[in-house]
């Protein structure tokens, strides 16, 4: 059971209070940005319309939480989870009521796919009119409860506070995910006595946090039997943010890492113990490894099928230890053998002191004469621009501390291969669902949020184009933000199963001639573009994005238009029918 | 395998909504779901009839207790519990066919709630399978119209092993 020492520290400072919203009796609209600054937001992403005016009315006079304006309501809400994502703080959105809430939706189902806090506000008609289909009326409630942790319908005024105190801590704890409050236009517009709650106490909802110590020592005498053990790290690792504790178990007990695509930065992919991205696009010994393991250790992780590929064969010979929030994940696709619920972090840090020596040096030395055998390569004659090229110098050029968000296709197994991620939360891109149009905004929000480094986008010339309206964003809040456009005028990764599985018929994939000038576009909204054409040029345009202050950057890479991406392990096959 | 699973839920807006769209959304089994008011007014019992593999059972029932208004979760397919069911059943009826038709009532200890000329409604409760038999004996009548409701279930607490009868005289 959570105590209230479990959750979320608040910070010792009283939030400092706008004047305006610091009297007892306050509107709805007052009760939530009084909310947001007790929950000490400081971005809500939103749009306004009809039904918040009122709200949008009080934020004129607030300077934090700050309204970040966008250009389309799903740009919001991926500039919400790509802040949430790089900051480990929930992300805000605050949107009209019909047509926006529904934008919301694709925005949504990605961060519920990925375990993302977000807390999202949409407006409502009057709760009179509710079910009378009034002007921009729609069940958002209805439409979203499949793809929401939890959601609210705030009829009373009263309620609001204590709903908004729920949601934070619902998003935010457990398995993240995404909450939505829908609030009518009367409850905004009405008054109560604010009071804002000190926790949260919800009959039905009591995430356990801390894993059992019996279940974790014998898990731990489990890994020091092993002698093909291998560590399978997920995105629940980088949410609990356990990469010290998970790198130090590695290395103590010389257990090799592969992560799956978003568990990408939770150990060091420098390491010599790592053996990167792991499924249908990962390396061929992490594929191998876990094929002949006898021993899987899945940190927050949940055996999706772009990982296990054919289930019944994935990792046949192992046992399974299995560390996750969730209880549901556990025992859902694979019957695991030694089931951990709790948080990463707590179990690992538990799990550190209990931890032996495996005896893994034949097993690392197997391993070692795969990675010389089959190594991760791409062709690259110094003729074309390659994308792997491209993605190798970004990290050059930019660092370690690099927030890298990728978009959806091929750049994105490009960059989850080639770019080496050594530091959690500097790889962001949308895995379970796979959303195109995720990754520009994602990487406005994730500016946002303040990271060390620089961000840079790595996008498609497809995906780009089903969100670029937020340049004007971009350019708005002056952000330095550098966006990769790997131009192959092609949809890469639809063109690469055309060519491989659907006889080379490219139905409908080629953008080549219909693609717009991107130089010019961006031009347009008043950001610098750039481009690209020869491989010399790589590096130095890079280097001027870099140098470029108070400004977005678009380089139009004009990459090499057939490069597929590989390994590939064909949908529903096993580990053994790799493709290099 | 059928199981019975009771769950203690908050009486909430939308509650059966979020329980019966996780059994459309993830291709489960609902063979029928039952919802009423508890002692608490706060709670909601509801019984749900479902079936699938062992894998398959653990996921509902997991899937179930992350709903934030699912408070309780109880699987009483392998415990002693009290399950019934009602239905009421609709028969065409004349004056000569009465009589047999009271028998086969009076076997199953179910009732006559309305009579009319030509018709005559039965109200039978029980298990299921007993629910199934009565209508079973009583189709040759030729019934009308059925209405039937979930099943319900409570736990037992006396499962036939001998009693703590000490403990129950020091509490009285």
């Amino acid at each position: 059971m959570p105590t209230v020492k479990d959750q979320k520290p608040k910070r010792k400072k009283r939030p400092e209070i706008n004047p305006l919203l610091d009297k007892k009796v306050l509107t709805g609209s007052e009760v939530m940005i009084r909310s947001l600054i007790e929950e000490d937001v400081d971005f809500i992403f939103g749009y306004p319309g009809g039904v918040v005016i009122p709200v949008f009315d009080k934020i004129y006079n607030v300077s934090r939480p700050k309204l970040v304006l966008c250009r389309h309501e799903q740009g919001a809400q991926h500039m919400a989870d790509g802040y949430a994502r790089a900051s480990g703080r929930p992300g805000v959105c605050l949107v009209t009521s019909g047509p926006a809430a529904t934008n919301l939706v694709t925005g949504i189902a990605t961060s519920y796919m990925d375990s993302i806090p977000v807390v999202h506000f949409t407006g409502q008609v009057a709760t009179t009119a509710i079910g009378n289909d009034a002007f921009q009326e729609v069940d958002i409630i209805g439409i979203t409860r499949p793809i929401t942790k939890h959601s609210y319908l705030v009829r009373n005024v009263e309620d609001l506070a204590a709903t908004i105190k729920e949601a934070f801590y619902i998003a935010t704890t457990g398995r993240p995910g995404p909450v939505l409050i829908d609030m009518p236009k009367d409850v905004l517009l009405s008054e109560c006595e604010f009071e804002y709650p000190e926790e949260a106490d919800m009959p039905g909802y009591k995430p356990t946090r801390h894993g059992h110590v019996q279940q974790i020592k014998k898990a731990a005498e489990a890994m020091a039997g092993a002698r093909r053990p291998v560590f399978y790290v997920g995105g629940g690792a980088v949410l609990s943010d356990c990469s010290q504790e998970l790198t130090k178990i590695a290395r103590k007990a010389k257990i090799p890492v592969t992560t799956t695509l978003l568990g990408l930065g939770a150990f060091p992919e420098n390491d010599p113990l790592s053996l990167g991205m792991l499924g249908m696009h990962g390396t061929w010994y992490s594929n191998m490894a876990v094929n002949e393991a006898d021993l899987v250790i899945a940190v927050g992780s949940r055996y999706d099928d772009r990982v296990t590929g054919k289930v019944d064969a994935f990792a046949a010979k192992a046992g399974h230890i299995h560390i996750d929030v969730d209880p549901a994940s556990i025992s859902k696709n694979i019957k695991v053998d030694y089931p951990i619920v709790g948080d990463c972090r707590s179990v690992l840090q538990k799990m550190l002191p209990m931890v032996k020596k495996s005896d893994t040096a034949e097993w690392l030395k197997l391993i070692g004469h795969w990675k010389e055998s089959h190594p991760l390569k791409y062709d690259d004659d110094g003729t074309v621009i390659k994308p792997q090229y491209v993605i190798e110098k970004i990290h050059e050029v930019c660092g370690d501390d690099t927030v890298v968000v990728s978009d959806v296709g091929q750049h994105q197994m490009w960059t989850a291969l080639h770019y080496n991620f050594v530091k959690p939360r500097t790889h962001i891109t949308s895995g379970g669902l796979g959303t195109m149009g995720f990754g520009f905004p994602a990487a406005i929000g994730a500016a946002l949020s303040g990271p060390k480094g620089k961000v840079v986008a790595i996008v498609g010339d497809g995906g780009f184009q089903m969100t670029c309206q937020e340049v004007a964003t971009a350019v708005s809040q002056r952000l330095e933000v550098i966006v990769c456009i790997l131009n192959n005028g092609f949809l890469g990764m639809v063109r690469q199963w055309q060519e491989l599985f659907f006889g080379k018929r490219y139905s409908h994939t080629c953008l080549e001639y219909t693609n717009p000038d991107f130089v010019k576009l961006v031009e347009a909204y008043g950001a610098k573009g750039l481009r690209v054409t020869k491989r010399e040029d790589v590096v130095p345009t890079l280097r001027e994005a870099a140098g470029t202050r108070n400004m977005p950057v678009f380089i139009d890479f004009r990459t090499y238009r057939h490069e597929n991406v590989f390994p590939m392990i064909p949908p529903g096959k096993m580990a053994t029918d790799i493709i290099e | 395998m059928r199981h019975t699973i009771s769950l203690l839920v908050e009486n909430k807006f939308g509650v059966l909504a979020r329980i019966s769209n996780l059994f459309s959304g993830k291709g489960y089994n609902l063979d029928s779901i039952c919802v009423g008011e508890t002692e608490t007014p706060e709670l909601s019992r509801m019984t749900i009839m479902t079936s699938g593999d062992d894998m398959v059972i653990e996921q509902i029932i997991k899937q179930l207790n992350r709903l934030i208004n699912v408070i309780k979760v109880t699987d009483l397919t392998f415990d002693e519990h009290v399950n019934r069911e009602l239905a009421l059943i609709k028969l065409s009826c004349t004056a000569s066919m009465r009589n047999s038709i009271i028998q086969i009532v009076e076997i199953f200890q179910a009732k006559i709630v309305d009579i009319s000329p030509r018709t005559l409604t039965i109200e039978v409760t029980g298990g299921h399978k007993k629910v199934e038999a009565c209508i079973n004996m009583l189709q040759p009548f030729g019934i009308r119209e059925i209405a039937r409701t979930g099943t319900t279930a409570l736990k037992r607490e006396y499962s036939g092993s001998s009693p703590d009868w000490s403990a129950a005289r020091a509490s009285a």
